[in-house]
């Protein structure tokens, strides 16, 4: 994979909300620091996973994919053109291009207007696209892709169930014929058996259309089978980044294997043998984070070095002439592979 | 997916992986078909159009709308309820001569005033100014205070402070006294001039109610969809914002409606609303409260009628907000 052009490069990305005091003349007092040095490259038709807790950034990151919010420094490159320094003309041909699929269903469609309205809307916006004419016809055939019955074009978003919702969010997002799509926990708010279906949806649209998607979610076993490479956050950091495999196998950071741990277990004879990391404590304020690694707070291993060092994002030097899996990137000053999930 | 049943971490997919995807199935694994239909299958229904269908069975919206309706037509066309001019009178007929209560809509019906002017032509006539009031002074306290409360909540940051601190001290002023002090500054007060009063001190509620609703909405998810796939300033507001926006301020607006018309008929009463000759309800009743003990049917009959009216108004706004309100459906 790396021989080719990554169509998306996030470089030190960051993100800082700032914290104010006062009514008329407002001071800042400090910085919820959402997103803090954030860096990764999505590959044309590549899936890119991001998982961690809530709170640790992922939306925002989403956000600022999506130029919903400007980073505060850092880069976002669609095709080498940094989307946040962009002229408003140019930054709309680059919307066509990265599309966003929302978490909530049931918030993410516009009650007042009907399904061809909410599915039409991005013929309006960018109107050469698709000519007047022809705008219902591109609508239903857009319906039908998403495996809805054309018909519904004139009903409106209270009359469908929330798996067929996430259909018609899906189907909005593909109509400017997008290149990537970013899909910010696209099945959390639906049912089991429903999030299997959209799942599926998304994996034959991406075949489809060569879709890239930056997948964003908190359920690790949905990130693992829609992923090509995942990427582990926490508290606004990457901890580790890898393919599927890599992560899944041989995870090397220890809030990777935690996270692995406590994936439920259906086995109960496995579940009886396999060893539970349990985490002491919170996650930090994301406002005052610990210094140096971010997770040692609440790490097992931490030493008075992941105070002082602020662990980079990198392939662990003692690991880097090793075959296998775990020679990827891990941010930790004391990486080393732990199976948790095949004990 | 090469290791994809390597694993158990992703059984949740796997066990469901059955359905295929292409075919829609829904949750309980009904055709899509039959599920999406809803109560009335095949017909679409917008939120109002629900909220119709709801409120086409409720006794008070009926009976309100009912009322509202021959007021209306009251406004309008006054000569078609009675054929005695509410301004001539006759003074050998005296508001000592008792009401003939059988006699349904003469002029001699309700009685006479002291001009011996008939009281039913009077109320009839002094419909017009209520309406016209009520209504219009609604129209211009949506239109006034509706944009306002959009700028204010959707672009926030300095406007939000001005807007708000605007809003905040015309809050501050009395309604009444406000309208009191603006109103005495003319010589002659026709419906216009106490419009204007009203409209100036009312408009803050709706702006108050309007800026929190476009807050809320602004940071909504569909909003958000939309900004993403580029929308400018102008269509976000009006197709996004302003259409689910507008129903609390459509509802804040109705019940305040009959609030305006008392507001009216006490400036009059007061001496500072309508001035002569317009006829008003307001009017009719300040001029009858000196006989009252000798008379009371002078004052009692407008004041019914006055009472209805806003009552009506109230029930009709009342209804609409439980029609529009999803949390009660």
């Amino acid at each position: 994979m790396a021989d080719r052009e990554p169509i998306l490069e996030v470089a030190n990305l960051v993100k800082h909300f700032p914290l104010t005091q006062g009514i008329l003349f407002k001071r800042q007092i400090g910085a919820v620091k959402a997103v803090d040095d954030v860096s990764f490259e999505l590959y044309q038709g590549e899936t890119l996973g991001i998982v961690g807790e809530s709170g640790c950034g992922k939306s925002t990151v989403a956000k600022l994919l999506m130029n919903l919010e400007q980073p505060t420094s850092g880069t976002i490159k669609y095709k080498g053109d940094d989307i946040s320094k962009l002229s408003s003309r140019a930054l709309r041909a680059v919307r066509r291009n990265i599309q966003m699929v929302f978490q909530d269903p049931y918030t993410s469609l516009n009650p007042r207007m009907t399904v061809g309205d909410i599915i039409g809307e991005p013929f309006e916006i960018h109107p050469d696209v698709a000519p007047k004419g022809d705008r219902r016809k591109k609508v239903r055939e857009l319906l039908d892709v998403v495996g809805l019955n054309p018909e519904y074009i004139n009903r409106y978003p209270h009359q469908f169930s929330g798996g067929q919702r996430q259909r018609i969010g899906i189907a909005r997002g593909l109509a400017l014929n997008p290149e990537i799509i970013i899909c910010d926990e696209p099945v959390s708010a639906l049912d089991v058996s429903v999030q299997a279906q959209v799942i599926n949806l998304m994996e034959r649209l991406q075949d489809e259309f060569t879709l890239s998607y930056v997948f964003i979610a908190h359920d690790l076993s949905i990130v693992r089978h829609i992923s090509d490479r995942v990427g582990v956050m926490y508290l606004g950091k990457l901890a580790e980044l890898g393919t599927d495999g890599e992560i899944y196998d041989h995870p090397t950071h220890p809030y990777t294997q935690a996270l692995l741990s406590a994936v439920p277990q259906p086995d109960p004879e496995v579940r009886e043998s396999r060893e539970r990391i349990i985490l002491a404590g919170d996650v930090p304020s994301p406002a005052n984070p610990p210094s140096g690694c971010r997770f040692r707070t609440r790490c097992w291993k931490a030493e008075d070095r992941c105070a002082q060092e602020v662990p980079v994002l990198a392939i662990p030097e003692r690991f880097a002439k090793e075959k296998g899996g775990v020679a990827h990137p891990s941010a930790c000053h004391f990486a080393e592979e732990r199976d948790v999930v095949h004990v | 997916m090469p290791e994809a049943e390597a694993t158990n971490v992703n059984k949740a997919v796997r066990a469901s992986e059955a359905p295929e995807p292409d075919t829609a199935v829904t949750e309980d694994g009904q055709p899509a078909e039959m599920a999406a239909s809803g109560p009335v299958p095949g017909k679409p229904r917008s939120l109002w159009s629900d909220a119709w269908h709801d409120l086409r069975r409720k006794p008070s919206f009926l009976i309100s709308a009912a009322i509202i309706l021959v007021l209306l037509v009251m406004a309008a066309w006054p000569g078609l309820f009675t054929s005695v001019s509410p301004r001539s009178g006759d003074l050998t007929t005296s508001y000592l001569q008792k009401p003939e209560l059988t006699h349904f809509f003469q002029p001699e019906w309700l009685g006479y005033n002291q001009q011996g002017q008939s009281i039913y032509a009077r109320m009839i006539y002094g419909t017009r100014a209520s309406i016209i009031i009520g209504v219009s002074v609604t129209v211009l306290v949506v239109l006034l205070g509706g944009t306002i409360g959009m700028l204010a909540g959707y672009f926030g940051g300095w406007l939000d402070a001005l807007l708000s601190r605007i809003t905040d001290t015309f809050m501050g002023i009395p309604f009444l006294l406000g309208a009191m002090v603006f109103l005495v500054s003319f010589d002659t007060r026709t419906v216009w001039t106490v419009t204007v009063a009203l409209a100036l001190l009312g408009w803050t509620t709706i702006a108050r109610v309007m800026r929190g609703s476009v807050i809320a909405i602004k940071q909504s998810d569909y909003v958000m969809a939309a900004r993403s796939l580029g929308a400018g300033t102008g269509r976000i507001l009006l197709r996004h914002v302003l259409p689910n926006a507008a129903a609390p301020v459509i509802v804040v607006a109705m019940i305040a409606l009959g609030g305006y018309i008392t507001a009216e008929a006490v400036l009059s009463f007061l001496g500072i609303g309508l001035s002569d000759p317009a006829i008003s309800w307001g009017g009719d009743i300040n001029r009858a409260q000196k006989q009252i003990r000798v008379a009371p049917h002078v004052l009692l009959y407008p004041s019914i009628l006055l009472s209805i009216t806003i009552l009506s108004f109230l029930m009709l706004g009342d209804a609409v907000r439980d029609a529009l309100d999803p949390k009660l459906r």
